[in-house]
């Protein structure tokens, strides 16, 4: 058999046609359909990087639900002499690209009717985007502390009754008004989590804070000097995808 | 209206871990072969380069290499009384997508099943009689023994290189390796891996349990390795990010590093990416398959006629496509007649998270597939006179990632946010260590897939649906297994430990495994297999089904080297037996 080396359509051509056909359904964001005869010739980075996060506005909260969402953020993981807290750490920041971005609108998930929404043992049955979620639940929110604490916004109550209404709605004892109490506290404990321990590249883990804490080395591809040398610290400090601190000017 | 394509010798739906190896095999017999895959092309340099690989949100919080639930999901219950919804997203398992399939983002841990696991249900009702299983357990051999396999078992690990040390050389026991595995033809393609600290204090404490543990086998290759094909791999550097991921280094056994490059350069191959298969095509008489229907990335519709269909498309896909293009008769769990559907199986898996003070594990230096285990506990290697249940699976300390936003742990009783939280994860992250048991999962009356009667997919088919539960004789193992796990880690020397069988109801928002069995299985009788010996369906002899779809129950172990090893036999029958003689190659 003859070795062909050629390959019909090499990606990143692909990835161009792509971009001018969103593709049938909406469904394939990375190109059209190719005959692949030959291998495909080698086409360094070629495939899609991650966006990385930039600094400025809110993209998706307003001012008010960004300072809730900051507040909260900052409850969930609280900052303490060593270790920021989550707004520090930027996990406000992470969660408003997410919900500006494909998570924020359920994208590839599945999100045809009918929608059962009482079965809670069959995943998640959700008719709501995460992004709508967080709209509707923070205005409850908003409401409610209003009416609580005369007319307080939960950024403005005292610490001490913050971790107690988020106590109330991780138990469901506390209820918001559209009774997404505790699925909201849920959805916003994992989005912070995220925030906290994601790459630094998604807005997040600011200087690595997260990875730091908990002696997590980050985005090193290679320990094969390291794999025998048992119950001893690991002594490299963690980098990221974006590199690591000492390699790039800061800003402000 | 479809526009038709020039007719190929072979069609091949799906092209990942058994598209690519029939493929190469059909291709390799002078065969014309087109391969219809769903998801995109991918490429190891290019899409994991080590540059951003290593990304835990991008790829698996966000399930990037895989499937959308939005092109095609399938509904779930429990049982036949619950109305069946839609897996909005993915929880317990990852249906793959893209060229190399479950190939690219799999562990690669790669085991062999046991020789009893062939022959279960006369080894079993032989050993301890046929009242000895429940009434609703629908068990049965394979049709194939591990004899039959042996041969194409090595060829998949040749193919891999995988890593490992024999138990058993050619019958001959050796201590260091499984000594329940059965007889091997030779030694594993490359040695096994390094062990980070866990698993060789694990190792010790089994040790001193009396036990013989042993190097769990490896598709991360401990060194650099050139497969038969003349493709070379490269040594595995413990990155951490293995499973859910693709591999930057070339390291990690997948059909981009092992197969594609010998295979797409062939004159008589080519492949469609991003092309979905709607169904398999049959003549007027129904006993004879013409060839496939897709649906391409613009959404125009293609016939692509073939003398020779083969469904590669995993096993969920596989009985879904069976179900739409009509082939078979589905199965009836009322009456249990009908083959297409029956006997759908899983794995049950379970843990036991264990705290310690002044230890280091150094959880991120690890591998899809690295770690040590012990088999006393699997298939019937060990006595179930006196337990009540029957299956097992091995046990172990298999330490694949410290990745930490899903990786992070805190004994049970800390609150899961707060000062107290983040104390407790920044001091448990290094110190914590969790072990593990994988059981098997057989199979049961009221366990089944068919067509959804309400949701579609966004080509407007019917959802395949999944009624599925735990039974009574899986927890029951699983408590058991846990519990054995226990007493080993226990040795190890943990401050608190935790054990964590699995329970019933399935939860379906918890990964657990992606290996999904059955629903069209092999076997020796039309009436309760779709496929026979050969993986060649009894209905239409020019169709083959490759895959998990074939298990008639699932083993205490991952599926791979066993789907692998099924498609080198089939390929095998297909080119010395079937090309001479198209038409079944069992008589029914
Ligand atoms: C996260 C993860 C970890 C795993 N770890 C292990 C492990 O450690 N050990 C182990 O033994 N196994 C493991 N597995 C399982 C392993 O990946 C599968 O057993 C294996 O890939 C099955 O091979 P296959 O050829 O049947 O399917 P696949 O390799 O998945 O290939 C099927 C292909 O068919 C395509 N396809 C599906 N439907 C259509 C259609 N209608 N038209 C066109 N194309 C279609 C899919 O896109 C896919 O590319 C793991 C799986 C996952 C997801
Ligand atoms: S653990 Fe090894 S085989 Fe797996 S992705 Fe990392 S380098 Fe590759």
């Amino acid at each position: 058999m003859t070795k062909r080396t050629d390959a019909v359509v090499t990606r990143r051509r692909a990835l161009l046609a792509g971009a001018a056909a969103a593709g049938f359904l909406g469904l394939f964001t990375r190109g059209n359909a190719i005959e692949l005869r030959g291998m495909p010739a080698w086409d360094p980075l070629s495939g899609p990087p991650p966006d990385i996060v930039k600094p400025g506005p809110w993209q998706f909260f307003t001012a008010e639900e960004g300072t809730a969402v900051e507040a909260l953020v900052d409850r969930l993981i609280p900052p303490d002499p060593k270790w920021a807290g989550g707004k520090d750490a930027g996990c406000a920041v992470y969660i408003d690209r997410q919900l500006a971005g494909p998570f924020g609108r359920s994208a590839g998930l599945y999100m045809r009717p009918p929608f059962d929404e009482q079965a809670t043992d069959r995943g998640p049955q959700s008719p709501f985007t995460p992004a709508q979620r967080y709209r509707r639940s923070l205005a409850d929110l908003d409401e409610h502390c209003k009416g609580a604490f005369a007319g307080k916004s939960f950024a403005q109550i005292p610490d001490a009754e913050k971790d107690k209404l988020l106590s109330g709605l991780e138990s469901g004892a506390v209820t918001l008004k559209h009774n997404t109490g505790r699925g909201f506290f849920e959805l916003l404990l994992q989005n912070t989590k995220e925030g906290f321990f994601a790459d630094p590249a998604y807005g997040g883990n600011r200087d690595m804070v997260g990875w730091r804490m908990i002696g997590f080395p980050g985005a090193r591809y290679d320990y094969r000097d390291w794999i025998e040398r048992h119950n001893e610290t690991y002594p490299r400090p963690p980098v990221a995808i974006s590199g690591a601190p000492q390699w790039t000017p800061r800003q402000g | 209206m479809a526009r038709k394509l020039p007719a190929t010798d072979v069609v091949i739906v799906g092209l990942g871990w058994t598209g690519s190896i029939l493929a190469h095999e059909l291709t390799e017999a002078g065969l014309n072969v087109v391969a219809i895959e769903r998801g995109p092309w991918r490429d190891t340099s290019s899409d994991f380069p080590v540059t951003y690989a290593q990304d835990e949100l991008r790829y698996h919080i966000r399930h990037e290499l895989f499937l959308r639930p939005a092109q095609e999901t399938l509904t779930f219950r429990h049982n036949a009384r619950q109305t069946a919804l839609p897996m909005r997203t993915w929880g317990t398992f990852m249906p793959p997508n893209g060229v190399g399939g479950g190939g690219v983002h799999w562990n690669a841990e790669t085991w062999r099943f046991l020789e009893s696991d062939f022959v279960l249900k006369s080894h079993l009702t032989d050993r301890y009689g046929a009242k000895f299983l429940p009434d609703d357990m629908t068990i049965q051999d394979w049709g194939v023994t591990y004899a039959d396999l042996e041969p194409h078992y090595d060829q998949f690990e040749y193919l891999c290189g995988t890593s490992g040390y024999a138990g058993n050389l050619a019958g001959q026991k050796r201590q260091g390796g499984n000594p329940y595995e059965g007889p091997r033809s030779r030694e594993y393609p490359t040695p096994p891996q390094k062990q980070p600290y866990g698993p060789t204090l694990w190792a010790k404490a089994a040790v001193e349990s009396g036990f013989q543990p042993f190097p769990q086998p490896s598709g991360n290759l401990s060194q650099a390795y050139t497969n038969p094909l003349g493709v070379t791999l490269g040594p595995c550097t413990y990155c951490g990010y293995c499973e859910w991921f693709g591999c930057g280094n070339y390291s990690k056994a997948s059909p981009q590093t092992t197969i594609l490059p010998t295979l797409l350069p062939k004159e008589n191959f080519k492949a469609h990416t991003l092309c979905t298969v709607q169904r398999i095509n049959t003549d007027g008489t129904g006993k004879r398959a013409t060839g496939v229907t897709y649906i391409d990335s613009n959404g125009e519709e293609w016939e692509q006629p073939a003398d020779l269909v083969l469904l590669c498309a995993f096993q969920l896909f596989n009985v879904h496509l069976l179900l739409l293009s009509g082939i078979g008769t589905p199965y009836d769990p009322n009456t249990g007649e009908g083959v297409i559907g029956r006997n759908y199986s899983y794995q049950v898996t379970s843990a036991v998270d264990a705290f310690f003070e002044d230890q280091n594990f150094n959880p991120f230096i690890a591998s899809g597939a690295i770690g040590m285990c012990i088999d006393d506990f699997n298939g019937d290697n060990f006595d179930h006179g006196s337990l009540g249940f029957v299956g097992g699976g091995y046990i172990g300390a298999v330490q694949t990632n410290g990745r930490p936003i899903l990786g992070t742990r805190a004994p049970s009783g800390t609150p899961s946010w707060g000062a107290e939280w983040k104390k407790a994860v920044a001091e448990h992250y290094l110190s914590t260590y969790t072990t593990v048991t994988h059981g098997s999962c057989y199979s049961y009356k009221d366990c089944f897939l068919d067509l959804d009667p309400t949701y579609t997919d966004a080509y407007g088919r019917k959802l395949l649906r999944m009624t599925f539960d735990f039974h009574d004789n899986e927890m029951k193992m699983s408590q058991y297994l846990t519990d054995r796990l226990a007493d080993i880690t226990q040795k190890m020397g943990p401050k608190v430990m935790e054990k964590h069988p699995r329970t019933a109801p399935y939860n379906v928002n918890v990964y657990q495994t992606t290996h999904t069995c059955g629903g069209a299985v092999m076997g020796d009788d039309p009436k309760t297999s779709a496929v026979n010996r050969y993986l060649q369906s009894w209905d239409v002899p020019n169709l083959f089904v490759f895959g998990a779809t074939a298990f008639p129950q699932n083993a205490g172990y991952n599926p791979t080297n066993t789907v692998g090893a099924l498609a080198f036999w089939g390929a095998k029958a297909i080119r010395e037996q079937y090309l001479k003689n198209p038409g079944p190659l069992v008589q029914a």
